[in-house]
């Protein structure tokens, strides 16, 4: 278990390297910089104005050196100012992460919390009318685009009902109900957008298990219907779904930038597709390997799973 | 089924009905305006980074020294009276160098506090300046300090600004907000170069000591709202609302649906609804709201490739203008909001000439010019000169604007009646500025916008020395690549002529010039679209980069 952890953390840890560097090239080789930006916001600002202010910003000097002094600077502890957001990058990504995880676990929560049972509960009657009625709810939370959805769940709960608010986050001193009614809907939004593709995953892996001869075992010494179903098969139907949870959770932490925008949810998609648009590259380097990291995590998280709901699965020792 | 069906037919309306026991009524304080807007500032420091979310959101907490009004007349906000050479507080004088120079004499309010009871002084005003002109604190028009070369400071609230040059506008300062000495000075003495990421105005933006305008920030939350509330110490006209909430919603049809729902009043003009978007909503919610639509210095226009051979000829050029009927595409696309644009200065404008070479749509002589010009076999329906080549033109602009896309495929119709046959090609805005326009890689035509200023002079986008080329690292944005010595001789002219009267003729002279030369195509000016409540009244939208905000305390509710 040990070696297991500590090849999979070098292997993290190269991968984190190579992706800093293609993140950081690629964000600074798009065209244009913020100083374009600046130039067509404002009238007064001169050729020379810009000169100085790209060398002050470092974005006259070519990528590779630009990438060398952030490396050295990261790896000292300096991940250095959010040159957007004229802040600390963590000071910038940490309101943004919790409000990313907030919204983003609850939906994952809700969507695992109905999925489940759904998915488990259609593959075990199969097409009948409720493994029917499952199928087309998928189908539908996985065809309707999300921003649609949301539009329509605003002008539904906020403009025609006025229960809830329509965008937006509360104010701090707001108490906790307060605080979330504006994440209903945004959640609701997400969770009935991923609902329906768990709730197939773990439909599809209930079916293939229920099909094994230990389940024809378990039925033939007596076992009642819901026995076999939530104790015998479920643990084992469990294994692919983890790995699509485990990717998940990395999404988790690099949000989701539609529902964001349309729900003004200040959250990570919204912060990284700002500091990218934005060339804003401590931020947007930072944010994105975050993101990678907590993937790989999750991916982890997943392997030492797999051993955990099926023994004969064993973890960085190879039988010989 | 039945069970089921049951199930669903109770639970649906009892969920309703639970949903609105339990939430509270949102019943509007009267006092608190919330407004949208669709961009968040991305930081709040007045004079560094010049963004139209940003003055929006600082004209309620903070005031330039200067500003244009909504009749567009400078007036004074951080002074008391505006200096000009008539009353005596502007003095022309020679620079310690012998050059020409000015002095303005401007007083600060007697009764002008920061929001922690601090008064405002000259220290405050000696700092601002030092912050400005230091090459490292991250100023973008650094230009508005670099020509104060010494200030005299009189009194606690009386100041000179000594100036190195003699420019018309030497009485604007828009651009510049005093900054507070007692808060920031220390930050910015221990790193200059730090400054810019160190500044309370991002480090604690709620900090009252940082505003001096009828409001003060009490909280933000980066990409969502910014919560602003009447601040005591505003020496001027008590605002009638106690609270502001800003709201950033970049999504305009989640905005729409925000007014509706109440959770916004109002959708500002500066930042809110593109004009199509505010006409489609006027039609449907016209009885609820007042719609305002404000033409301004939002320039839409054609740049023109000068080195680009068929463009080069000024018979094309003209007939180009010639072929395309603006006046039908405003009045079909935006309802006649939209003004046609004769030349890059607004007709709101005091300098805007009577006299320019108009272009009325006449598709007749747009063909006798391109015959004119060599372009007289049509095969096709596209014209071709005498050796074989057709008249295509590649028309490009920013990807994923639906007007601008809308109105391109308008012109290519209509130019194609004439026999051009013009191309369409989009890039995403960052590749268009940052690449196509600035190192004049588009080889026809670049379709885009200028925001200005009233009586802006438009020497970074005419000026033979403004022409981005690698050896000045792309500097300038005269893209078309324009060189007339009578313009650039005109522009320097303007410049510094101090007599607004005797300036005018130069202005018509530069308009002539460019309406007679045609190195760009005038398409409108954009108008922006305010949806305000019936209730609100005393907002005057402005249509120019100073916001409407400045003018805050005008703003009340009557029923």
């Amino acid at each position: 278990m040990k070696g297991f952890l500590l090849t999979r953390g070098a292997q993290a840890l190269l991968v984190i390297l190579i992706m800093s560097f293609v993140i950081y090239s690629l964000i600074g080789l798009m065209p244009g910089d913020p100083i374009d930006q600046m130039i067509s916001a404002d009238p007064n600002m001169t050729s020379a104005d810009a000169t100085r202010l790209r060398a002050l910003y470092g974005l006259d000097l070519p990528i590779h050196q630009r990438y060398w002094n952030w490396l050295s600077a990261a790896l000292s502890g300096d991940l250095g100012y959010s040159r957007l957001f004229a802040k600390p990058v963590l000071e910038v990504l940490l309101p943004a992460l919790k409000n990313s995880v907030m919204l983003l676990g609850l939906a994952l929560f809700m969507s695992i919390c109905i999925a489940i049972p759904i998915g488990t509960l259609a593959a075990s009657k199969p097409r009948s009318v409720f493994d029917y009625g499952v199928n087309l709810f998928a189908f539908a939370g996985i065809s309707i685009p999300s921003f649609w959805l949301a539009l329509m769940l605003i002008i539904l709960f906020s403009v025609i009902l006025g229960v809830l608010p329509a965008g937006g986050i509360a104010q701090s001193d707001a108490g906790f109900w307060e605080s979330m009614k504006y994440l209903i809907l945004p959640a609701a939004t997400l969770t009935i957008a991923s609902v329906g593709g768990h709730a197939r995953y773990v439909r599809a892996a209930m079916l293939e298990v229920l099909r094994q001869d230990y389940i024809r075992t378990a039925r033939a010494k007596g076992a009642g219907a819901m026995r076999v179903v939530w104790r015998h098969a479920l643990r084992n139907a469990m294994i692919p779904v983890v790995t699509i949870m485990a990717l998940d959770f990395g999404t988790l932490f690099s949000g989701a930038l539609i529902t964001e925008t349309i729900y003004s949810w200040p959250g990570m998609g919204k912060l990284i597709f700002d500091s990218v648009m934005g060339n804003d590259c401590n931020l947007a380097l930072i944010a994105l390997l975050f993101a990678t990291t907590l993937t790989l995590v999750g991916s982890l998280l997943a392997d030492i799973c797999y051993a955990w709901l099926d023994p004969r699965i064993t973890l960085g020792v190879s039988e010989q | 089924m039945a069970r089921w069906n049951l199930l669903l037919v109770r639970a649906i309306p009892t969920l309703i009905v639970a949903f609105s026991l339990v939430s509270q009524a949102y019943a509007q304080d009267p006092k608190t305006l919330q407004i949208g807007i669709t961009q968040y500032p991305a930081n709040l420091h007045p004079n560094i980074e010049s963004m139209v979310a940003k003055s929006y959101t600082l004209g309620f907490v903070q005031r330039p020294i200067t500003a244009f009004d909504a009749a567009w007349k400078l007036v004074c906000l951080e002074c008391e009276t505006l200096p000009t050479i008539e009353n005596g507080m502007a003095i022309l004088e020679k620079t310690p160098e012998g050059a020409d120079g000015i002095a303005v004499t401007f007083s600060i309010p007697k009764d002008a506090f920061w929001g922690d009871g601090t008064p405002i002084t000259t220290s405050d005003v000696e700092f601002t300046f030092e912050v400005g002109k230091h090459p490292l604190s991250g100023t973008t028009a650094i230009e508005t300090y670099r020509r104060i070369y010494r200030i005299d400071v009189h009194d606690d609230k009386r100041f000179t600004l000594h100036q190195d040059r003699r420019t018309f506008n030497y009485n604007q300062f828009n651009a510049v907000t005093i900054l507070p000495d007692h808060l920031e000075r220390p930050i910015f003495e221990k790193q200059p170069a730090e400054y810019k990421n160190r500044t309370l105005y991002d480090s604690d933006s709620t900090n009252p000591g940082l505003y001096s305008g009828p409001y003060r920030i009490v909280e933000a939350v980066r990409g969502s709202f910014i919560l602003l509330e009447r601040n005591v110490y505003w020496r001027g006209k008590k605002p009638y609302f106690d609270k502001i909430i800003i709201r950033s919603i970049e999504n305009t049809s989640a905005m729409e649906a925000n007014l509706l729902s109440g959770n916004i009043d109002m959708i500002a003009g500066e930042l809110g609804l593109q004009l199509d978007q505010g006409i489609a909503f006027e039609k449907r919610h016209g009885d609820r709201f007042n719609v305002i639509y404000k033409s301004g210095l939002h320039y839409e226009h054609i740049d023109l490739n000068l080195q680009n051979p068929i463009l080069a000829d000024l018979r094309v050029r003209q007939a180009l203008l010639y072929g395309i009927d603006r006046a039908t595409i405003s009045d079909q696309l935006f309802h006649g909001r939209q003004p046609v644009a004769n030349s890059m200065i607004s007709p709101h404008d005091r300098t805007y000439t009577k006299q320019p070479i108009i272009y009325a749509y006449n598709p007749e002589k747009a063909a006798s010019l391109l015959d004119e010009a060599g372009w007289s076999i049509l095969r096709k329906g596209i014209r071709h000169n005498d050796q074989g080549q057709s008249l295509r033109l590649e028309l490009m602009s920013t990807a994923g604007d639906k007007t601008r896309e809308l109105v391109q495929q308008v012109l290519q119709s209509q130019l194609r009646q004439i026999g051009v046959d013009i191309r369409i090609k989009n890039e995403a805005p960052r590749v268009f500025f940052g690449q196509t326009t600035r190192e004049r890689k588009f080889t026809a035509m670049a379709m885009y916008a200028w925001v200005s200023s009233p009586e802006l002079v438009p020497r970074t986008t005419l000026h033979s020395t403004q022409i981005p080329v690698p050896e000045n690292n792309f500097s300038g944005q005269n893209y078309s690549t324009i060189s007339i010595p009578e313009l650039d001789n005109l522009i320097d002219q303007v410049e510094s002529e101090l007599d607004p009267d005797k300036r005018l003729p130069l202005w018509e002279k530069i308009q002539q010039i460019y309406t007679r030369e045609i190195p760009v195509i005038p398409l409108f000016f954009r108008a922006n679209t305010y949806i305000l409540p019936k209730w609100l009244h005393g907002l005057e939208p402005t249509g120019h980069l100073d916001p409407s905000t400045l003018w805050v305390e005008n703003w009340s509710r009557v029923q």
